[in-house]
């Protein structure tokens, strides 16, 4: 039904992005499983502590389940992450969908529609986990549209050419991976589940981003450049999606203690530039930091910070395309209630019909 | 229209612009279950003018592959009926567009299904069963929109009287294609006649049928759509993606 032919060039590395990481969202699921399996004790004893018994499911690798007691401020942390990534999957899918008319040829035009198509889907599943911890997707969708919830920062930036959807699928969703593959471990159990299969998608998609990359990148003098200005533009927002550096982050101490995060900003920042430089040589495609270098002391890649103030400026409203993201939702939103009017009102006529015939 | 390659070209052409129309929905629908849902709908059609255009290529033997089909011709040389080429409208006019065009391609590729030419056979034995699904999205819309308030009978009539002048282009008889259209229209009278009723819409008297697609003469709308859709592949000849 989707039309979706990926095929990997013959010269592509067989390592292409995300291998590595998929085996971690596998070993997550692993892990998922036998936690299932392992013997839990039925619950809190009638008169236990209900605070000492949660630490005790979470230090134990066990999972919370809607049903289990929690913090108020684990479940309300939890809306307010669940729910921004939900937003994000919903508003990401413009940047995207503006090059779907315009897409260059119709196998193009068939992966980048199931894509964009497959992030409404990614929406869905993450509300309905929000949705778990007591709280509806309409008041979810309403936070968003009044701008009481916010969605990531990087869909505020515009896709000017084609190889804007080749970069958004190698750096954004490669980011995006980095991100959220340790959330397949999350405390939380429909997050940790949610997550698992958001990230098996993401992956391929990542590897579809990084194939239009590699075509254009291999393409002519013109598709080069283009390729290459992409890269340029999408680099530094794609580092700032991992949030401000460790000393300025606000939620993490927390989270980490809740096993909602396992590791800090600057960490998975690191891991994601020591995943890309690799992967930038076989595109033939220069990452844009004269600083870029390896620290054999670190094991690492030295690197250059993104623009914090930027970030902040973007979070804050004042991104180049903040206001039309918001604008199209709240269009979108506000053009179709004519419509879910309607098939409220024909389903309640369907109803009463049937309790006349019951009746 | 009347051998395999005007038969193939024309109904790829109506999948390629009704996915291109449909498409152009995505992020903008009214629920977002119905943006999967019309994505998925675009997809199918985009996946049969793929298969149909390939096809058509390969029987005009002039070394023309489906892009070349899709991005390299201009509206004159374009077959598509007019009903597919129409703007989307509300989201009433989409769904008349939607469910019209399924209670035709549901016969039409049942019936291809079982043609002499195993290519097409095959093309309509797939398309078959999606149109199928088509059919049911749209007529449920139709009659949630003609059953539901005031205002959504009010624009679902008004999208079908808009959109019914364009259903008689689809059975334009041509005798010597693998699939007469014209043998189609019992099938689709039948499915469309219960369907506005339940919806207690009115059927629109047969007036004013505009029929000009088939031959390449088109709305001012169709040169429009393929402006945006051939651009990047026409800025980069000869380039591949």
């Amino acid at each position: 039904m989707y039309g979706n032919d990926f095929s990997a060039p013959g010269d592509a590395p067989d390592d292409t992005p995300g291998a590595g990481l998929l085996g971690e969202v596998e070993a997550a699921e692993a892990e998922l499983r036998a936690a299932a399996a392992r013997q839990r004790r039925g619950g809190p004893a009638p008169d236990e502590d209900l605070a000492a018994y949660f630490t005790e499911v979470v230090d134990a690798e066990q999972k919370i389940e809607p049903r289990d007691w929690m913090p108020e401020a684990y479940r309300r942390t939890l809306i307010r992450q669940i729910a921004q990534h939900a937003h994000s999957e919903i508003i990401g899918m413009q940047p995207e969908g503006n090059w779907i008319s315009r897409a260059p040829s119709l196998k193009r035009k068939a992966i980048l529609l199931a894509k964009v198509q497959d992030e409404a889907g990614h929406g869905l599943y993450l509300y309905a986990a929000a949705e778990t911890l007591g709280i509806s997707r309409d008041e979810l969708v309403q936070l968003l549209l009044d701008g009481r919830q916010k969605y990531s920062s990087i869909f505020n930036y515009p896709t000017l050419t084609w190889a804007d959807v080749g970069a958004i699928g190698w750096l954004v969703d490669g980011a995006a991976i980095v991100n959220q593959v340790p959330l397949c471990r999350c405390s939380y159990g429909p997050y940790a589940r949610a997550m698992i299969r958001v990230c098996k998608e993401e992956s391929f998609h990542q590897r579809q981003g990084y194939e239009i990359l590699h075509t254009l990148a291999h393409g002519t003098p013109e598709q080069q450049a283009m390729a290459q200005d992409a890269v340029d533009r999408w680099w530094y927002p794609s580092l700032a999606m991992f949030g401000p550096p460790d000393g300025d982050s606000t939620h993490s101490a927390q989270s980490m203690a809740w096993k909602i995060k396992r590791f800090s900003n600057d960490d998975l920042r690191q891991r994601f530039v020591d995943m890309c430089v690799q992967q930038a040589e076989v595109l033939g495609l220069r990452i844009p930091d004269d600083d870029l270098r390896w620290n054999e002391e670190r094991q690492a890649y030295d690197y250059s910070q993104p623009d914090y103030d930027e970030l902040m400026q973007v979070i804050k409203g004042n991104g180049p395309c903040n206001r039309e993201r918001m604008a199209h939702r709240r269009a979108a939103h506000a053009d179709g209630a004519w419509v879910r009017e309607a098939a409220a009102a024909y389903a309640a006529k369907r109803a009463d019909k049937r309790e006349k015939v019951a009746a | 229209m009347n051998g395999p390659f005007d038969f193939a070209l024309a109904l790829g052409d109506d999948a390629l612009i009704a996915a291109q129309r449909l498409a152009e929905w995505t992020t903008r629908a009214p629920e977002m279950e119905e943006d999967i849902a019309l994505a998925n709908i675009a997809l199918d059609q985009l996946g049969a003018a793929r298969l149909l255009l390939s096809y058509a290529g390969e029987l005009e033997a002039a070394g023309r592959d489906e892009d070349a089909l899709a991005y390299l011709r201009d509206d004159r040389e374009f077959r598509n009926v007019l009903l597919v080429e129409l703007p989307n409208g509300d989201f009433a006019v989409t769904m008349a567009k939607l469910f019209f065009l399924a209670a035709y391609q549901l016969p039409l590729y049942t019936a291809l299904a079982s043609c002499p030419d195993e290519r097409l056979a095959a093309i309509g034995a797939k398309a078959r069963k999606e149109s199928a699904y088509h059919l049911d999205h749209g007529a449920l819309w139709v009659k949630r929109l003609g059953d539901g308030t005031e205002e959504s009978h009010r624009r679902m009539q008004e999208a079908v009287d808009h959109v019914w002048p364009y259903t008689h282009e689809l059975f334009a008889a041509d005798p010597a294609a693998p699939v007469d259209p014209a043998g189609l229209r019992p099938a689709f009278d039948e499915t469309v006649g219960p369907v506005l009723a339940e919806a207690t819409l009115t059927r629109p008297e047969r007036g004013w049928a505009p029929t000009s697609g088939r031959a390449g003469v088109h709305t001012e709308h169709l040169s429009y759509l393929l402006a945006e859709m051939q651009v990047l592949h026409r800025a980069h000849p000869g380039a591949k993606w």
